[in-house]
């Protein structure tokens, strides 16, 4: 402040001063024989023998995920919701291993978060069932709403039956797997993942991909746009027999018959955009 | 997912990305002069035949009967250097020089897969330290 010139000062004084920062950018280290173990940092430490009910149909859908957490704290690795009523926001955010079997229907984005536990449900889910599933496995035995598994970054998510539009919009990663039908614009904007249904889909199917891939079993009404067929090769195909093998959704007559469908990569226009960008600046 | 291709270049070695840092393969990242994207194949199918005794464990562990979302995780390269990408905190984690590289990019996955669960349940992870500060239940 000394030494500054008074029209500098007066800049200071105004608040128009620029800050010398320190500091470094952020560079964290780890020992490769740092025993962390298999589960997060503050997992629960669960066993899969160890077996609770929880009987929901006179409890909230707070008091419902809490309790499923209590159980997990004592080292539940089981646990079973009976009568769940169709609640919404029933079951996520756990980042766990962990068996959960809910016996009945789930409403709205049941199951959203997880990170990392199996489940199975019974019944049928409503909208955005998996929201932001990270990692684990998720078998609906019945349909499935819209937007099912919405933003998806990992994981097997799992519907026996049917399911509604937008099924894995926005999708980052992991598997999603439609035994029956799924509706419009299924794969819309699509990143990256893999999406496979065994029966017909609705209108712009892969509308606006970027990329990851599509897997029809039945008829699909239309491609969206920059969404193409692509070549079915023999590493598809092993890999589709293995994954519905795993659920028991591998059609009789196997996977030849199914289509692939991939990113046109028409729509990667912002690197083309970049250096005109950068002349406009320089 | 035959994975012989990267953001719309063709991947011709497995040390391609080691060797040619700048890494302009295709035409358009000629012209902007930058690489696009992903440093490695995001489709290319996990060959379970190299699943390594840890992957096995945590497998085992977590009750999954294949790699999960593991599937998705692949070695990349950052700079010339491999790196791996840990979705958790949005960046790439670095694998040390000394560090030998097996010579096919299935092996280099999962190693990659091995090391991405190492950190992240390691105690020096970057969101331990983000759970303690703004945890809030």
């Amino acid at each position: 402040m000394a030494n500054m010139s008074s029209q500098d000062k007066l800049s200071h004084d105004l608040g128009m001063h620029t800050e010398q920062l320190t500091g470094r950018t952020q560079e964290t280290f780890f020992d490769l024989k740092d025993d962390g173990g298999f589960g997060y940092h503050d997992a629960f430490d669960v066993d899969f023998n160890k077996r609770a009910e929880i009987d929901a149909s006179n409890m909230g859908a707070k008091e419902i995920n809490a309790r499923i957490r209590e159980l997990m704290t004592e080292g539940h690795g089981t646990i079973v919701v009976k009568n769940p009523g169709a609640k919404h926001s029933l079951a996520v955010g756990i980042l766990n291993r962990l068996n959960l079997i809910i016996e009945g229907s789930l409403g709205y984005f049941g199951c959203g978060l997880i990170d990392g536990p199996n489940i199975r449900i019974s019944g049928r889910v409503g909208w955005s069932c998996a929201e932001n599933m990270m990692a684990g496995t998720l078998v609906i035995e019945k349909n499935a709403g819209s937007t099912f598994g919405a933003a998806i970054r990992g994981g097997d998510l799992v519907c026996k039956g049917s399911v509604g539009s937008r099924t894995g919009i926005d999708m980052k990663g992991g598997t999603i797997i439609v035994g029956g039908d799924t509706g419009a614009f299924s794969g819309f904007m699509m990143q990256r993942g893999r999406m496979v249904v065994c029966g017909n889909a609705g209108k712009n199917l892969g509308d606006s991909m970027y990329d990851g891939t599509i897997y029809i079993g039945g008829e699909i009404t239309d491609l969206g746009v920059d969404a193409v067929p692509s070549e079915l090769t023999d590493l598809d195909k092993a890999w589709l027999t293995r994954k519905l093998t795993m659920y028991g959704l591998l059609p009789e007559k196997g996977v030849n018959h199914f289509q692939k469908i991939v990113a046109g990569k028409q729509l990667w226009n912002y690197d083309n955009l970049e250096p005109t960008e950068k002349k406009l600046i320089l | 997912m035959a994975g012989s291709s990267y953001k719309g270049s063709n991947i011709e070695s497995v040390d391609q990305f080691l060797d040619d840092a700048a890494g302009l393969g295709s035409e358009r990242e000629q012209e902007i002069g930058q690489h696009i994207g992903y440093r490695y194949d995001v489709n290319l199918v996990p060959d379970y035949q190299r699943l390594t005794p840890f992957l096995k464990d945590y497998l085992e562990f977590m009750g999954w009967d294949d790699l999960n979302w593991l599937e998705d995780v692949h070695m990349g390269y950052e700079e010339g250097q491999p790196a791996i990408f840990d979705r958790n905190i949005n960046g790439w984690v670095r694998i040390p020089d000394e560090f030998k590289l097996p010579d096919n990019q299935q092996d280099r996955d999962m190693v990659a897969r091995e090391l991405l669960i190492k950190f992240q349940m390691s105690p020096s992870h970057p969101l331990v330290q983000l759970n303690k500060a703004y945890r809030k239940f």
